[in-house]
């Protein structure tokens, strides 16, 4: 497993060996304050709290992530360095996990560059900071769970663009199952157990009791286990 | 030092590789020849664990590929047809990762085989120069240096002089000659001379099945007084 560090530190710092970096996390964090600020009414709420900020992350990286995520795979077999990758001495496994892991740093940079927010709430009030660092928590679990399932689907293709939708598709079912609107739209056919067994594959669902400040360990065994069997599949669609 | 036992690729329906075999011993330089998608790169692909065999196996210094790619990965140096490389890594940086893989962790030591690897190869002005914006020629060395870095038991080079000038094309030759005392090295070429000015042996391959397996002077010998590429046509050219 020592050689997932190698990989991690290439792939890691490969994004900022490019203004992609630079550029998503401008984008990310105008976006992600931007939606808190503009819709989620950050300041009118009058409440010490980042439950504005965390509340749009489940919509805000259906688009995000696959855009990290489709050149993990993707641009290796493009390029045709994957040949290189896979005839140095490691295994699938641990070039599956080095990649991952780096963007998945990645990304939680992304996501914690938004603590003035709460550096700002706490001057202005008194936020609870349990609260606030449970919806960190969970916003940097969900984001992993993302990412997994875009690693897998940029693993299918060597195209980014045909990467993106189908990592933005998959991404959108895992979300809708859980959206009120579509669950209260299903209720109407669907008894109660059922709906709340299809919920229950969720993002939104899992994600909820985070920005509440309620840890469950079910909701985080979820986003760790989706995690991880994407990571699985992920290591059979290159082995293929 | 390999052994290549009956080794078959099909992609779908079409057979690729088929019941390719050969050994190379310690010494000897091998120029594997055929037409344009005679199955030379797919084989060297299986020989080096990318891709996995439909049947048949490859030993490397007694490691199965099919049953312990990464120990064989170990031994083995290779080149891939093109020299894929991330481009947006620096000469050193790319080979500075290229050393982690292989096991030279300690800042010194990584930096010793680097600085060999670039002397080698006469990459050292280059060094800092991004791979994407370096010329066909001198990425073609990269990948060479990638491959000599370790200096591997085997070096299995597809394409070595490929985009080199006269001059590169010599210092390469000279290069391969004075390492495969200790080496054995499996090359393929679409240059006849090269063959004949390095080559201790020559296997020609033809829509995925081996013609001839022989010496160059036993090749030179099947025609005596005709030209290698006369001898080269009247092989591949039957099976049109
Ligand atoms: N991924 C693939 N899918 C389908 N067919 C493939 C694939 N890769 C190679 N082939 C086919 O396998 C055959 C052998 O290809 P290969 O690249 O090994 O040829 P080659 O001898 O290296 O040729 P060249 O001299 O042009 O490099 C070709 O007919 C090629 O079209
Ligand atoms: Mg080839």
């Amino acid at each position: 497993m020592s050689q997932i560090t190698p990989v991690f530190k290439r792939e890691f710092l490969g994004y900022f060996r490019s203004p992609v970096a630079y550029v998503f996390l401008v984008v990310f964090l105008v976006a992600s304050v931007g939606l808190a600020f503009f819709v989620g009414q950050f300041f009118r709420a009058n409440q010490a709290s980042l439950e504005s900020y965390f509340v749009f992350h489940p919509w805000l990286f259906l688009f995000l992530i696959p855009a990290v995520g489709m050149r993990l795979w993707s641009e290796e077999k493009r390029s045709g360095t994957i040949e290189l990758l896979f005839t140095l001495p490691l295994t699938t496994l641990e070039a599956v996990l080095g990649k991952f892991l780096a963007a998945w740093t990645f990304l939680a940079l992304a996501i914690l560059l938004s603590f003035p927010m709460a550096i700002t709430v706490g001057y202005l009030g008194q936020p609870d900071w349990g609260v606030i660092a449970s919806g960190y928590l969970g916003s940097i679990l969900m984001a992993g769970a993302y990412l997994g399932v875009c690693s897998l689907t940029s693993a299918l293709t060597k195209n980014q663009v045909v990467s993106f939708v189908l990592s933005v598709l998959a991404c959108l079912v895992l979300v809708f199952l859980g959206w009120s609107v579509f669950n209260s739209a299903l209720s109407a056919v669907l008894p109660v157990w059922a709906v709340d067994l299809v919920a229950n594959f969720s993002f939104v669902t899992h994600f909820d009791s985070f920005t509440k400040g309620i840890i469950d360990p079910k909701d985080v065994a979820f986003f760790l286990s989706l995690t991880g069997f994407t990571l699985f599949l992920n290591v059979v669609a290159l082995e293929r | 030092m390999i052994e290549v036992k009956g080794l078959v690729k099909n992609y779908g329906s079409k057979r690729a590789v088929d019941n390719v075999s050969f050994t190379v011993n310690r010494g000897d330089i091998l120029g594997f020849l055929g037409p344009n998608g005679a199955g030379k790169s797919t084989t060297m692909k299986m020989l080096t664990g990318f891709l996995r065999p439909t049947a048949g196996t490859a030993l490397v210094n007694g490691h199965d590929v099919t049953r312990d790619p990464v120990a064989v990965k170990r031994q083995l140096g290779y080149l891939p047809e093109s020299a894929p490389a991330y481009g947006e890594m620096t000469v050193a940086e790319f080979l500075a990762f290229i050393a982690e893989t292989r096991g030279y962790r300690a800042r010194s030591e990584k930096l010793a085989r680097v600085n060999r690897a670039l002397d080698l190869t006469q990459l050292q002005s280059v060094r800092t120069q991004t791979i994407e914006t370096l010329s066909k020629g001198y990425k073609q060395r990269v990948g060479f240096a990638q491959a000599l870095l370790h200096d591997p038991a085997v070096l299995v080079l597809d394409e070595p002089t490929d985009g080199l000038d006269p001059n590169q094309k010599n210092e390469v030759r000279t290069l391969i000659k004075k390492m495969a005392a200790e080496k054995a090295v499996v090359l393929s070429t679409h240059i006849l001379e090269e063959v004949e000015a390095l080559c201790t042996r020559v296997i020609i391959i033809s829509q995925g099945k081996v013609v001839a397996d022989e010496t160059p002077e036993a090749l030179h010998a099947r025609q005596p007084g005709a030209r290698l590429d006369s001898i080269f046509r009247s092989l591949t050219q039957s099976d049109r």
